[in-house]
């Protein structure tokens, strides 16, 4: 400390070369640096306070009551059909489970729909118990080979493993995720009141994120031909058939198949749904799904029983804020009411105490 | 080359070889090169541009922090572990290390720049009989180097000649005390050239104040002392040029022996802030063991069976371990690398306000002042107890000759013509005195009433004068014709000298027998007799002078009561109107002194000469002997009259005493002086005031008559206290280690205040009674502590320190004080005349007393309040974004993955909330400081660590638990099957930790709004910069060009376009913000409403009156009081002899500071130190 200070003090008046002024060691007079500066100082006082809990609660009950009638508004159907029950149509497929069996096993659900879908009717598969947020399985995969990257298609990234390579083949695509994916086919026929079955048409594409369809995924290669694109890599151990093979269109085919694409979209909780397809409304007249009976027929590929899993489908219609989901209209509901309760207990104190703090004095 | 070799002689020969005994020929390089010895280059740089990397990293890692994030990163970078890319963790860690490596270079650069300086500084060597001017680095030890006026003292020297007579050397120690201070140095027969003498001395050590050696110079041999050796660091001053020995060099010099690193201290919020951060690492432990057994009952039950899906199943238990460590990873963020940065960046620019406050500027000598210390900022907010020293803090140390009474007419008061008394100021028109050409200017006077009647010749006043002028024992120095200089021993002896001079009576010069005195004009010169010297015992002094005529004269000066003793009884009438005088002066808290004189029959004088003779010769009893003979002779005297001095307080002390207790700080004053003196300042101070039911003063001579009269007074103070202290044992600091008692605080009625002086505080202080004297002094109102030495000083302070766990402040300005400074919490020197000594060793500095209070009061306040907001709110942070993780831990087979975006996980602490809260904690203030001052109870909170402590950490625990349940909960409800409103997925996991960490982070914002009182343009623009950049940031992170260009890196491509346009998501933002805020808002109104704090009722305050009033004008109301003054003469004994010895010298240092000699037991030390004062060593004879 000395030894630092004391050569290079001088005598605290500098000769600036130039002017020839002696500068001082006064502190400059600036609102910054004398801690002046400008500020707005608000404190909590009940002109502000009440008011504020009062607005709050108007404003978030009728948000809320507008959230729950639009959630209530929406018509969604869901049917189970993991096939636990004896009962279950499904029982038998979901028993007898192999990942490579070539026989594919299928079951039909009747249900019926109280009330017509009016508008585009979205379906879904749910997945419970599922743990697409593991750690492990999460980081299982390799964006860069899903984007078409070439080098690592053929070397697939270590994040893949123990998915990367089979026998010595690069896994197209690779990863726990990809390994994972859904195969259950799902179809829908609605039962004509006499009896037969009318398939309704499902819509596979459109049901992925634009920018994951168009900028994240996409194939290896300028190639078109994708089973050359391919060359040199093998299919997932547990798929059925390899990659290039998921579609014949040639737009939803490979690492751009929009089933795939939103089974890589991992979700955040274990248990989740997921769009499957889309029933387009056909015209303003008939209702998509009008009311009477329906079967889903499903082939079952996808083995969930081992860890307790359930499979669902849903069918629901859409509004402005989504799908059906109560709880956003009921909170905001629960909230703005207590705040208003808040507010009214707040100003019942306020005016029963609040003379104290104008009043006190400060004692010196 | 040279600094190679000194680093070598620094680093190796230092430290391998014990160098036992320094031995060198002067003049003779090659032999005294074979030693060697350091040269004299210096070298205070730690780094060179190779090593400064590896060596800065080095002492970075050995930081617990720094090192624990090595830790992680180590942890990291094992894949099965890692559960966070390795980027969050090195991002912050090399901004951190980096901005703290750019600091440390950048303080490297500069020393390197003076070692520079000064090592290229010029000096004359003498080589082979010729001068020859050489670079300091390059001076050899046993070089003989040439200094000249005002020069820098090249290395530690030992005096050889110089230019002034007697071969004496100014030299001024401002480097090493500050002091200007003379060196009396001795020569050698031979001075120099041819110059073979050998030298063998100590080898370097770091005493200042002792050095033994011999020189051997044909044949003969010297001892050396202290006395010859010229320190580095200082000035040559008023010496034309001098020639020195070099005998320690560069490293191995005094001074930079002394530059061993002080003792590193620590604040209390430090502390508090260790062990929280221990807690909370074992509370992360806690978080993490419970996920881990989570992790592993999670594998066991559903992970064996999910093995299809999940690559690569582990055994649970081994899983679990694993796992542990991935939250580790994961949940470090509770006490984030960021969190001590943060700390230092408030700490640095809170020292900055405070070296750039203005009303901390005295513009008298130009100081600003200075937070030397940037590292306790915010204990200044929590002092409880605060040490003064008086002289030179409490007073200016300067002494006017105020007024006089002289032969029962009283001088000095102004009045105007009703006869009432004019408050004197600057303003006042003062006493003309160019009538008397060796008048010194400064002295200021505003009675012309006894100019007059000075020159109209009154002989009672003339005797007056001319008894000041000589009964004395101040040297005069008279540099030019007319130009006069007194060093006096105590000031009030210079300034009654500096009376006599300017009111005619000038004391010229000085001889061992003789005085002369310029009287009105005229030369006369008394012939001294015999000097009957001061001491405490006496309480008088007296000479006796022949005049010209012959006429033999008593002249004798004292205490009040003492004069009265002895006068003549014919002066009886006189006697009671200057008691009645007296009683006025001190009143007005002036120290006075009375004066006599008594003519001196020839004939006895004889006799009474010879028996002094004998006296002084005698080998036992001498000073019974003389005592005797001094009472025989000072007897029957005749009053002159009596002084009155000023000892003037620094400005606005009283008021600042006042506020500072005002705001239940105790200021107790440990001072050197005398007890009288002491009382004296305290009464015209404020602290001891008239209507205190009583002031205790204990001065006893045994320990037991000690404890008898601390026992007293404690009664009288609670007559129904317990006899038994409350001790409260506990234990504190990391692991508990510590044991700590403390002593509660005791109620008392009324106010108290206690004296007490150093003989019987060294009783006090021991063992056994140091809590009868703790108990019985902090009931005190104010507690004086006189004639104290500076070790019994620090001992006090240590004393507090330890039974009260108290935060402790240490004021003072001279070399006595370092030792408190350096024992209390916080050291303030006073950047005054003293010298730097204190100022070196302080924490904060500053040149006058009454900037205590803004220092406490405003700024310390002020820091203690944003550090506490800031640790509060930053705690809250980091436990809501961890707490978070907790939660999601339940929902993802605690499998350790994140809920947020890894880059938002990097950033959170460093980008997003950084600049925010940086800017609470350095804006943000309650009141402002008018309103600081105006209500100084504003302090207590500190005192109580009210805003930060255990159970406030518990709370904002509570808070942000409570908080991160409402992040995760409300959007995983709100999406839990949720999907866009175009039926696409949204609940998936990247628009998950998007929507988590969108809430998160706009709920902190919040928070922070609600924290910050005080909002600055600075404050808006760096909260909604921050939200701005955080968006700014993921859309640009989530983009297809980032996404195109490192794909690994930015997978969350689209993330934010896709979901931050559905109404759903930020109606769950609002729906977290509001019910994140609602409960504070309530809880703090309710508080407010019910239980407001102090705080709270000055903030409505300043509110309702926005315009300030009009500062109230405080008049201090003079004292009128029947209390006497003592007799003030802050002496030490034994001058006389010096005086008329012959062997008088110019002043000496006593002690160069740091240097005072402390003996261990307080007992040996009673005697006051006095920076001024003549050395009482016996001088080596000098030949004139």
């Amino acid at each position: 400390m000395m030894a630092s200070s004391y050569n290079a003090k001088e005598d605290g008046h500098v000769t600036v070369p130039g002017g020839g002024t002696i500068q001082n060691k006064k502190p400059d007079n600036t609102a910054f640096k004398q801690q002046r500066l400008p500020a707005w100082q608000p404190i909590l006082t009940a002109g502000t306070v009440l008011p504020a809990f009062f607005v709050i609660g108007l404003i978030f009950i009728p948000i809320g009551i507008g959230l729950y009638v639009t959630s209530n508004n929406i018509k969604e159907f869901e049917i189970d059909y993991t096939g636990t029950d004896m009962s279950s149509p499904c029982f038998n497929c979901s028993q007898s489970f192999s990942w490579n069996s070539t026989r594919p096993c299928t079951c039909a659900l009747p249900f019926s729909l109280e009330q017509p879908f009016e508008s585009n009717v979205f379906m879904y598969y749910g997945l419970s118990n599922f743990y697409q947020n593991h750690r492990r399985y999460v980081k299982s995969r390799d964006d860069s080979q899903l984007n078409g990257d070439t080098t690592s298609l053929m070397n697939p990234s270590k994040e893949c493993e123990p998915y990367a390579r089979n026998e010595k083949m690069p896994i197209a695509p690779c990863g726990a995720i990809a390994n994972s994916m859904f195969n259950d086919t799902l179809d829908l026929y609605y039962i004509d009141p006499n009896g037969t079955r009318i398939q309704i048409p499902l819509m596979k594409k459109g049901i992925a994120w634009w920018t994951d369809k168009h900028v994240k995924f996409r194939n290896p290669g300028g190639n078109p031909n994708l089973t050359s694109a391919f060359q040199g890599t093998t299919k997932p151990i547990n798929w059925r058939k390899p990659v290039y093979e998921l579609d014949t269109d040639a737009e939803n085919n490979g690492f751009i198949n929009e089933d795939f694409i939103v089974w890589m979209r991992t979700a955040a909780l274990p248990t989740f749904r997921k769009l499957y397809r889309i029933i387009q409304k056909k015209n303003n007249m008939t209702p998509t799904l009008p009311r009477g009976n329906y079967t889903l027929e499903v082939t079952y590929n996808y083995p969930v029983r081992s860890f307790e899993g359930r499979k669902r489908v849903i069918l629901s219609t859409i509004s402005w804020m989504g799908g059906k989901n109560p709880f956003l209209g009921i909170a905001y509901i629960t909230v703005g009411s207590v705040c208003f309760f808040l507010g009214v207990v707040l100003l019942i104190i306020h005016h029963k105490y609040g003379s104290r703090n104008n009043t006190a004095d400060i004692p010196n | 080359m040279g600094s190679l070799l000194s680093q070598l002689g620094l680093e190796c020969g230092g430290k391998a070889v014990k160098e036992e005994e320094r031995h060198l020929r002067a003049n003779d390089r090659e032999l005294n090169l074979s030693y060697k010895y350091a040269d004299n280059a210096i070298k205070t740089s730690k780094y060179n541009i190779f090593t400064f990397l590896p060596l800065n990293l080095f002492e970075q890692f050995q930081r617990l922090a720094n090192a624990y994030f090595l830790f992680l990163l180590c942890l990291q970078s094992i894949p099965e572990v890692s559960s966070l890319p390795w980027y969050t963790t090195v991002v912050p860690l090399v901004l951190v290390l980096s901005m703290t490596m750019a600091k440390d270079g950048s303080d490297d650069m500069n020393r390197h720049r003076c070692d520079k300086q000064v090592n290229n500084r010029q000096v004359e060597v003498l080589v082979e009989g010729e001068l020859q001017s050489e670079k300091w680095m390059d001076v050899q030890v046993g070089d003989i180097v040439k200094l000249e006026n005002n020069q820098f003292v090249t290395a530690d020297l030992l005096l050889l000649s110089s230019s002034e007579p007697l071969n004496l050397v100014y030299i001024e120690t401002a480097e090493l005390d500050g002091c200007v201070s003379v060196c009396c140095m001795h020569a050698f027969p031979e001075p120099f050239c041819p110059c073979v003498g050998e030298v063998r001395c100590e080898p370097p050590n770091n005493r200042l104040d002792k050095f033994t050696g011999t020189l051997t110079l044909k044949g003969e041999t010297y001892s050396l002392d202290n006395e010859r050796i010229l320190l580095r660091g200082c000035t040559l001053r008023n010496t034309q040029w001098c020639f020195g020995l070099v005998v320690f060099g560069g490293p191995d010099t005094k001074l930079m022996q002394n530059c061993g690193r002080t003792t590193f201290k620590r604040t209390s919020i430090d502390r508090l802030m260790n062990v929280l951060v221990l807690s909370i690492f074992g509370f992360l432990m806690i978080m993490c063991l419970i996920l881990a057994i989570g992790n592993g009952i999670w594998e066991y039950q559903e992970g064996s069976k999910f093995a299809a899906f999940l690559p690569k199943g582990v055994n649970a238990p081994f899983s679990a371990f694993l796992t542990f460590w991935s939250y580790v990873i994961i949940l470090n963020t509770v006490v984030p690398i960021s969190l001590y940065v943060s700390v230092e960046i408030i700490r640095l620019g809170n020292s900055f306000y405070i070296n750039w406050d203005r009303k901390m500027y005295y513009p008298k000598n130009d100081t600003p002042a200075e937070a030397r210390t940037t590292t306790l900022n915010e204990e200044l907010g929590q002092i409880k107890y605060i040490f003064s020293d008086k002289t030179g803090t409490l007073t200016q140390n300067i002494m006017t000759f105020n007024k006089c009474s002289i032969n029962g007419k009283s001088y000095g008061e102004l009045l105007d013509f009703s006869g009432q008394r004019v408050e004197m100021n600057e303003k006042t028109e003062k006493v003309d005195f160019s009538w008397n050409n060796l008048a010194d200017p400064k002295f200021c006077f505003h009675d012309n009433s006894l100019v007059e009647v000075v020159r109209e010749g009154n002989p009672e006043v003339q005797a007056f004068f001319r008894l000041l002028a000589l009964c004395h024992t101040v040297m005069p120095e008279e540099k030019k014709e007319g130009e006069l200089y007194y060093q006096a021993q105590s000031p009030d002896e210079g300034a009654l000298v500096t009376a006599a001079r300017n009111f005619g009576f000038v004391f010229r010069s000085r001889t061992p027998e003789s005085i002369t005195v310029v009287e009105m004009g005229e030369l006369v010169t008394y012939e001294l007799l015999a000097v009957l010297d001061f001491n405490n015992v006496r309480k008088r002094m007296s000479v006796i002078v022949r005049s010209p005529e012959g006429k033999l004269t008593l002249y004798c000066k004292g205490a009040d009561t003492i004069i009265f003793e002895r006068l003549n009884p014919s002066c009886s009438n006189l006697t009671e109107v200057t008691t009645l005088h007296l009683n006025e002066f001190a009143g007005e808290g002036l120290r006075t002194l009375a004066l006599a004189y008594k003519d001196i029959d020839p004939e006895y004088m004889e006799d009474w000469k010879l028996r002094h003779h004998v006296a002084n010769t005698a080998m036992d009893e001498r000073e019974e002997k003389l005592d005797a003979l001094y009472e025989e002779i000072e007897k029957g005297l005749l009053l002159l009259g009596s002084t009155a001095v000023e000892d003037k307080l620094q400005d606005g002390v009283p008021q600042t005493i006042e506020q500072l207790s005002k705001a239940d700080i105790k200021i107790w004053v440990l001072t050197g002086d005398k007890q009288e003196t002491a009382e004296n300042i305290g009464y015209s101070c404020n602290m001891l005031r008239e209507e205190m039911n009583e002031v205790f003063i204990v001065s006893a001579n045994t320990a037991e008559e000690v404890r008898k009269e601390l026992q007293t007074a404690r009664r009288k103070m609670t007559p129904d206290g317990t006899e038994e202290p409350t001790v409260k044992k506990s234990r504190s600091g990391l692991f508990c280690l510590q044991k700590t008692e403390t002593v509660a605080d005791e109620p008392v009625n009324g106010e108290y205040a206690m004296v007490i002086n150093g003989h019987s505080l060294a009783f006090a202080l021991e063992k056994d009674m140091e809590i009868e004297l703790l108990r019985t002094a902090c009931m005190c109102q104010t507690v004086i502590c006189c004639r104290v030495t500076p070790l019994q000083k620090a001992q006090v302070v240590e004393l507090v320190k330890k039974y009260k766990q108290a935060v402790t402040l240490a004021i003072g300005d001279g070399a006595n004080d370092v030792s408190m400074i350096k024992a209390a919490h916080i050291g303030v020197g006073i950047s005054g005349q003293e010298g730097m000594q204190a100022v070196l060793s302080s924490d904060y500095s500053f040149a006058q007393f009454r900037y205590l209070q803004r220092l406490l009061l405003v700024h310390g306040r002020w820091s203690y309040l944003r550090m506490c907001k800031f640790l509060r709110y930053f705690f809250y942070k980091n436990f809501t974004f961890t707490f978070v993780h907790f939660w999601y831990g339940f929902f993802c087979g605690f499998s350790a993955q994140t809920v947020f975006d890894e880059w938002f996980i990097t950033l959170f602490n460093l980008v997003y909330t950084a600049l925010p809260v940086l800017s609470l904690s350095l804006f943000d203030q309650d009141v402002n400081d008018w309103w600081s001052f105006q209500y100084p109870q504003l302090y207590t909170p500190g005192q109580l660590n009210q805003y930060f402590s255990k159970r406030a950490f518990v709370y904002t625990v509570l808070h942000s638990g409570y908080s991160s349940l409402v992040l995760f909960f409300i959007p995983w409800a709100a999406m839990y099957d949720t999907v866009r409103d175009d039926g696409k997925e949204i609940v998936d996991y990247q628009s998950f930790a998007l929507l988590a960490q969108t809430c998160l982070l706009i709920a902190v914002s919040i928070q922070l709004g609600l924290d910050t009182h005080y909002w600055t343009a600075m404050n808006q623009f760096f909260l909604w910069g921050s939200l701005s950049v955080y968006f700014a940031v993921i859309f640009t992170m989530y983009s297809n060009g980032m996404f195109l260009t490192l794909t690994s890196s930015f997978p969350f491509i689209g993330t934010a376009r896709n979901s931050l346009n559905q109404p759903n998501v930020w109606l769950t933002m609002l729906l977290t913000s509001v019910l994140c805020v609602l409960p504070v808002v309530a809880y703090r109104f309710l508080r407010i409403l019910l239980w407001p704090t102090i705080n709270d009722k000055v903030r409505y305050k300043v509110r309702q009156d926005k315009v300030l009033p009009p500062t109230p004008r405080r008049v201090q109301a003079r004292r009128t009081s029947t209390r006497r003054s003592g007799y003030a003469f802050s002496h030490a004994q034994g001058y006389g002899d010096l005086v008329t010895s012959g062997k008088f010298l110019r002043r000496t240092p006593k002690s160069r500071p740091a240097l005072f000699s402390q003996t261990d037991s307080p007992l040996a030390q009673t005697q006051p130190q006095f920076y001024r004062t003549i050395s009482e060593r016996e001088e080596p004879p000098l030949s004139p």
